[in-house]
């Protein structure tokens, strides 16, 4: 098995999640894209936790499948809030902030 | 197959088909992970992103989407400039590859990551970050009570 088998599939994971956070207008699915980007980081951490020979790759994949669960949890959070305040949670709506 | 979900995930226009196809993509990396010798991790991908995650979103769509299925107002009007900024990092990040790694392979080794060195690695060195993340779940949970709650 080459490396760069998988370190190539994480980089067109990693493209395409950039894309849906660039292109999509629903909140819901621009989390989604986040969790192909951080997918596609796990697989690289465990690539090169292979091919070096150790576990702490292994350690910080579990990490971050922690780190975004926790995230998942407060945007949907968040999205529900917004959804209640404005009906809608479509992301260009949210111009509140813009100076 | 898991770069053809991926993509269907990011084109589809139904948020609980994207949501289906995220499954695919979450249990493919899972296959990956059990390629690479992490079965612990391949385990906990299956538990966490495809057991919780995915009821998560689920709900998340249900609630806030009146109107399930097919809906044509998903993607913003930045779509265009998308495609060139995925296009030139992917270029980009697959030259970085060819030139540092080039056919470079794995090494053959038999012996499986153990749930007991991730372990020995969580709660040895690794455990004030654990610590740290304890209480990034606890502050996300509390957060997330307190964002949902009606007042």
């Amino acid at each position: 098995m080459f490396v760069n088998q998988f370190l190539f599939l994480a980089a067109v994971l990693f493209c395409i999640g950039v894309y849906g956070v660039v292109a999509r207008k629903n909140a819901v699915l621009m989390l989604m894209s986040t969790e192909l980007i951080l997918n596609s980081v796990n697989i690289n951490l465990l690539a090169f936790a292979m091919r070096n020979g150790s576990t702490d790759g292994h350690t910080f994949a579990l990490y971050i499948i922690a780190v975004a669960a926790a995230e998942v949890g407060v945007g949907l959070g968040l999205v529900l809030l917004v959804y209640r305040n404005k009906k809608s949670i479509s992301v260009d709506e949210l111009s509140e902030m813009r100076g | 197959m898991m770069v053809v979900a991926a993509l269907r995930v990011v084109t589809t226009n139904n948020v609980v088909h994207a949501a289906l196809w995220l499954v695919a993509v979450l249990a493919g990396a899972s296959g990956q992970y059990i390629l690479l010798a992490a079965e612990f991790v391949a385990i906990t991908q299956v538990l966490v992103y495809i057991g919780a995650v995915m009821v998560l979103f689920l709900f998340g769509t249900m609630l806030t989407r009146a109107r399930i299925g097919f809906d044509s107002d998903l993607n913003n009007s930045y779509k265009r400039l998308g495609i060139p900024v995925a296009v030139v990092m992917m270029g980009a990040m697959g030259l970085a590859l060819i030139r540092s790694f080039g056919d470079e392979k794995l090494p053959v080794s038999d012996n499986i990551v153990s749930t007991q060195r991730v372990s020995d690695q969580i709660f040895g060195p690794y455990l004030l970050p654990f610590w740290a993340l304890s209480f990034v779940l606890l502050a996300a949970i509390i957060g997330a009570i307190v964002l949902a709650r009606k007042d």
